[in-house]
Order: structure tokens, then C-alpha cells, then sequence
């Protein structure tokens, strides 16, 4: 009995998982630029998702949501931390929220580009509400920011899929989807 | 379906003999991101900075967010000659106290200017969020680290990763 408790306890016990970060699909916005981004059929075969994005959007001062498929539900709320050069403040909201703020205030023309590394933990586990945080940025020599936020979807659905929307992207802008094993 | 494995070893170097710098060269274009893992010291309370493909003009920018554990904070730098990766969480001689995560985006196509957002920290001075800009279309193929005064601890660790999607 030592034994397995002393094989459970050792980190050597552990078998390595291979190949734990896998790409699963990108999306690349062609010219005349697109409305939203959908990711559909995600597999359930990992542990965690990430999306990592960048992105140049049609209107200033607008943003990009992302939503699931389980849909925001009773208690869902956001939180973020942004930077902007000049001073950092803390924003959170709740009615009618729908998905997680990529940004607060972002860039309207081609290049630069907006970039968002977005982590979707436990995404198939139905056990416990869906989770989403995200470290995001842009600096256009001059002006810029940087924001670190969560959104919490209140369900326990498992994601089959993801939207980013809430304004149009411009060509070039691309979003590449990844699992990571656990 | 997964489009296969990826978030691949290229690099990593230790360092030795106070080196001034780690430099990647000759970095393949085939992935989509790069990043880098850092766990480094300096002779003296130093920055880490940054510049790509050889450039030490002033085409360099970031925005950064920071909390010392008294206040947060955000600053600016336009138009330098690097990007500092840091800002109050900054490398000094309690190695190996600091620790970042530098993800540089789409480093590879010649279409945009490029984009790197930093997560660094020192436990023992304060943690920051950082984006820079390199006002450049060219693919980068090379990266030089470096503190900004003084050298690298001996044993600093340097690792670059590539991630390709699909």
C-alpha cells in the first residue's frame, strides 16, 4: 500500500502526455473583412482551449466579444483590468453581458494590430461553470493599451463553440484556435 | 478535427561569463507565434529589452500596465529603440526572481507590423502586462534579449517556443 500511495504522490508517477498542444482550426479574414468569426464541432477531446487572435476592427473605439455555445446565463459577469499609457483602471459588468471584452477601446485601421491570447479552462467539464480570461494588447506608437480580463458564462455547458463579434475585423486579422491536453 | 501537435522547443540558452545578450538567429518562418520563456538576473536592477531582425532604430513602442503592491499603474514609450518587456517587476541580482512570457504574434508574415504581449513579474518587486510594437512588415528571423544596464546573471534561462496554426 506504501507503494502506491508513494507511486501516486511521485511526480515520476505521472505518464507524460504527448503532443499536448494541438492546433485546431484559424481563421483568416479575407478583404472586405467579416461580422464574426465562428468556431463550430469543437472537439472534446482536451482540456483546455486557446484562442490566440489578431485582429484590426472597422470602428474605433469599438470591441470583440467572444461568446459560447452554452450562451451567457443568470450571474454572468466580467471584469478587466486595462491600461492605456496614462492610467490604469478596473472596469466589471454584469446586465446584459454576453461574452468577454477583448478590449476597451480598440484600433480601427489595418496595422497595427489588436492581438488576444484567450484561455478557455476546463471547457468540456459539465461539472463546473465556464470560465474564459485573456491577456490583450495593442500600441500604435503614441496611443495603445493592455488588458488583462475574465468572463465568467455562469453555465455548465460544455463549449462546442465560439463567436467573436461585436464589430466587423478587417482583412488580415486571424484567429487560431488550440487544445491543450491535460 | 486537431490539425496536429505544435507549441515546439526551436531554442533555449543558459547563459554564462556575464553575457550581455541572447540572441535567436536564423528563426524558420514556419510557425504562426513565437514565444519566449524567461528566467533571468542582472548585475544590477536592470530592464529587459528587446529588438528584432538586427533594428536599432527608434521604431519601437509599448504600452505596459503595472502593480508594485501599492498602486497600478500604466505607462508609455513611443518611438525607442526596443521594446522593454518590463517595467516594475525588472530583472536584478535576486535570481532568479524574474520570470516572463513573451508571446510575439504573427511574427512571420510580411503584411503587418508586429505585435509582442508580455506577461513578466519579479516576485520581490512587482508584476507587469505589456504590449509592444515593432513598426516593421518584415518577418522576424532574429531577436536579441538584453538588460539595459549591465549583464545577465549567470544561468538565465532564454527558451523559444514556435506555435503553428492550422
Amino acid at each position: 500500500m506504501l507503494n502506491i500511495i508513494s507511486g501516486i504522490l511521485s511526480p515520476q508517477a505521472a505518464a507524460a502526455v504527448a503532443n499536448s498542444y494541438e492546433s485546431i482550426a484559424t481563421s483568416t479574414v479575407g478583404s472586405g473583412g467579416v461580422s464574426s468569426v465562428t468556431f463550430s464541432s469543437i472537439p472534446q477531446t482536451f482540456t483546455h482551449l486557446q484562442l490566440r487572435a489578431m485582429y484590426g476592427t472597422t470602428n474605433q473605439n469599438s470591441y470583440l466579444q467572444i461568446g459560447t455555445s452554452g450562451g451567457a446565463n443568470t450571474g454572468a459577469r466580467g471584469h478587466m483590468l486595462n491600461g492605456n499609457g496614462a492610467t490604469a483602471a478596473s472596469f466589471n459588468y454584469t446586465a446584459g453581458a454576453t461574452g468577454l471584452y477583448l478590449d476597451y477601446y480598440a484600433p480601427s485601421g489595418v496595422t497595427p494590430f489588436y492581438v488576444s491570447i484567450i484561455d478557455f479552462l476546463d471547457y468540456t467539464d459539465t461539472n463546473k461553470n465556464k470560465t474564459v480570461r485573456a491577456l490583450s494588447g495593442g500600441d500604435w506608437n503614441g496611443s495603445g493599451e493592455v488588458d488583462i480580463s475574465s468572463f465568467l458564462f455562469a453555465t455548465t455547458n460544455a463549449i462546442t463553440s465560439i463567436t467573436i463579434s461585436g464589430t466587423a475585423t478587417k482583412q488580415y486579422s486571424s484567429f487560431a484556435l488550440y487544445g491543450i491536453k491535460g | 478535427m486537431a490539425a496536429g501537435a505544435t507549441y515546439t522547443p526551436i531554442a533555449t540558452t543558459t547563459t554564462a561569463s556575464s553575457a550581455a545578450s541572447v540572441t535567436f538567429s536564423s528563426i524558420a518562418g514556419t510557425y504562426t507565434d513565437l514565444v519566449i520563456i524567461v528566467n533571468a538576473g542582472a548585475s544590477t536592477n536592470a530592464d529587459l529589452h528587446l529588438q528584432f531582425n538586427g533594428d536599432t532604430a527608434t521604431n519601437y513602442s509599448r504600452t505596459v500596465l503595472s502593480g508594485n503592491g501599492t498602486s497600478a499603474t500604466s505607462s508609455r514609450q513611443s518611438s525607442v529603440a526596443y521594446y522593454r518587456a518590463d517595467n516594475v517587476g525588472y530583472l536584478n541580482t535576486s535570481f532568479p526572481n524574474f520570470v516572463g512570457v513573451i508571446n510575439i504574434m504573427n511574427y512571420s508574415n510580411a503584411t503587418t507590423y508586429k505585435t509582442a504581449l508580455s506577461r513578466t513579474n519579479n516576485a520581490g518587486t512587482g508584476v507587469d502586462a505589456s504590449v509592444g510594437l515593432w513598426r516593421s512588415t518584415a518577418a522576424i528571423t532574429s531577436i536579441v534579449l538584453f538588460p539595459d544596464i549591465g549583464t545577465l546573471t549567470n544561468g538565465s534561462t532564454f527558451t523559444l517556443y514556435g506555435i503553428a496554426a492550422a
